[in-house]
């Protein structure tokens, strides 16, 4: 436990060196501009868009952390060679797996809290100088703790994303790891339409199959809540532990494959 | 040395930008392109295509189009009595915003109010406000205010007030729904219409939370109002014709002692009488101008 708690403090350190939280500040400029930018754009509409945007930008933002952080945990140290220096230390190489994909994983929670805090205060901000008959209008309030719902399914698909980027990082270059991770992605957002797929063909081997990769590939679909909190619309308990759950065992399926693939890379 | 190398790089990279920047706007003012064409472009036009690319940012897009949609009916709006291509997207971005976030209640209810009206304050097509409307009905069947809208544009613009009272009856009957919409369907099939009725709805629209909304609605009321006065204008003519070879004008009338002077409309503007026939319009300088059609039954 201590070596993974190790590698994964060198790796969330490493990402702080790397500016990687120089995002944040993009992110909240982004948030004060676009406040005041949509104010003279629209009519009415600045807390739900202001809800839309804080969130797409919590979800691509660390859509980039995770891919193009994750890509290179173990592709880089292979290719700086620092991969022997480490595992002559008395650490395995499933504890490196895990401490590096822990390492991003706090780097991701850090800056999703942040930005959560950041929206918050900004939605806060719109609460405090819009009269109440404003308010009456809009369809969830300003501050509805209920984002935090679709903040938590955001986060366990960024967890999803980073696990993906390692796995393929693994046994992959860097560039094609971005493009495959990438490619699970986009992919991933599709996966519910093969379950149907009976409906369109009739071939039934060809309905199998896409019934086979509905299952096998991500249902990242799943985790996309964002419009439904933003309107008020109710996410049920069940749903968000049933999709969380999904996804923990998704992460741990595709971490244990990669520690598999590490384990028997011959590094000599 | 090198700091005043490093001077010299970035005053030259400074400059070459103000260089482009002067360029650019000679080049702007000598060969103007053609902005209306690149306004009126919509690169998708598929919204089930365009929500599929999205992948998990629908809502974002969603916004971008709403944003889209309101510059684009606001622009036209401004922009006078233009091409026969006003408000052509205005019907495509709504139907690519409510298709991305079908939840876009504000986007659902400005297409019930601005498709409707006529031209030149909107495309004047109520056809696709009602299918807006039906489309927000499939995403939301429990909100009474859609069946009340498509209620009022059969009522006010398509002036099918048995379809109007259907739909009024269809919103009384949804949760939460006032209780003054079964009565005013009941009416509207009693005793066909009256200016109150109109009066009335555009009243309950006054009270909605978006400004916009209540602006549309304060300005048909002040039309209201203007009908009425000018209905009691054309009594006074029809009593007291002018004499023979005597014009119709409101000079007449102010020295007969029946006007206490030049009658305006609620925004101050003056009404304009036609000297041969005494009909009494508001002015094309009003802001109420053009003002809407009445129903056959309505006056």
């Amino acid at each position: 436990m201590r070596a993974i708690r190790s590698v994964a403090v060198n790796v969330f350190r490493e990402s702080v060196r790397d500016r990687v939280p120089y995002n944040l500040v993009l992110f909240a400029v982004l948030l004060i501009a676009s406040s005041y930018l949509i104010g003279q754009l629209t009519a009415g509409q600045d807390v739900k868009i202001i809800k839309d945007l804080g969130l797409a930008a919590t979800s691509v933002f660390g859509l980039f952390i995770s891919i193009f952080i994750g890509i290179g945990l173990v592709s880089k140290e292979v290719e700086r060679r620092s991969i022997y220096a480490l595992l002559s230390k008395p650490v395995s190489r499933a504890q490196f797996v895990a401490g590096k994909y822990a390492g991003l994983v706090l780097t991701l929670a850090v800056n999703v809290t942040v930005m959560t805090v950041a929206l918050y205060i900004i939605l806060a901000y719109m609460v405090w100088t819009e009269p109440p008959t404003i308010r009456a209008g809009w369809d969830a309030p300003g501050t509805d703790p209920r984002l935090l719902k679709a903040i938590f399914l955001i986060f366990i698909e960024l967890m999803l994303v980073t696990a993906i980027a390692l796995f393929f990082s693994t046994f992959s270059s860097p560039i094609l790891s971005a493009a495959l991770t990438f490619g699970f992605y986009v992919v991933g957002h599709f996966n519910a339409d093969l379950k149907n797929f009976d409906r369109v063909v009739d071939s039934k081997a060809a309905a199998y199959l896409a019934r086979g990769l509905y299952h096998v590939l991500p249902d990242l679909s799943a985790f996309d809540v964002k419009t439904e909190v933003v309107h008020g619309l109710p996410v049920t308990f069940g749903y968000l532990a049933s999709t969380a759950a999904y996804g923990v065992a998704y992460v741990t399926a595709l971490l244990l494959l990669a520690t598999f693939i590490f384990s028997r890379r011959d590094f000599k | 040395m090198n700091r005043r190398r490093d001077a010299i790089v970035l005053a030259l990279a400074v400059a070459a930008f103000g260089v482009a920047i002067a360029l650019q706007m000679t080049r702007d003012r000598s060969y103007p392109r053609d902005e209306r064409l690149t306004e009126q472009i919509l690169y998708v036009r598929s919204p089930a295509a365009l929500k599929r690319m999205t992948l998990e940012f629908d809502a974002v897009l969603a916004d971008v189009y709403w944003i889209r949609a309101i510059q684009h009916y606001g622009g036209d709006r401004l922009s006078g009595p233009r091409a026969a291509s006003k408000y052509l997207l205005l019907y495509p971005l709504l139907d690519l915003t409510t298709t991305l976030d079908p939840y876009f209640n504000i986007a659902y209810r400005f297409g019930a109010i601005f498709l409707s009206e006529a031209y030149p304050g909107g495309p004047g097509r109520p056809d696709q406000s009602v299918a807006l409307l039906r489309k927000a009905i499939v995403a939301m069947p429990h909100k009474w205010q859609y069946y009340h809208d498509i209620g009022f544009v059969y009522y006010w613009r398509l002036r099918d007030y048995q379809t109007a009272a259907l739909w009024f009856q269809r919103a009384a009957t949804q949760p939460n729904a006032p209780n003054w919409l079964t009565p005013l369907a009941a009416s509207m099939l009693g005793r066909g219409q009256d200016r109150a009725a109109a009066r009335f709805l555009w009243q309950q629209i006054a009270k909605s939370e978006e400004a916009w909304l209540r602006r549309s609605a304060q300005r048909a009321l002040l039309q209201l109002q203007a009908l009425d006065r000018i209905d009691y204008l054309d009594a006074v003519n029809t009593r007291f014709p002018p004499a023979a070879g005597e014009q119709y004008s409101w000079p007449r009338l102010i020295a007969k002692r029946l006007l206490p002077g030049v009658p305006v409309d609620p925004t101050g503007t003056p009404y304009e009488i036609d000297p041969a026939t005494g009909r009494v319009r508001v002015a094309q300088e009003s802001p109420l101008f053009p003002m809407p059609e009445e129903p056959r039954r309505l006056q």
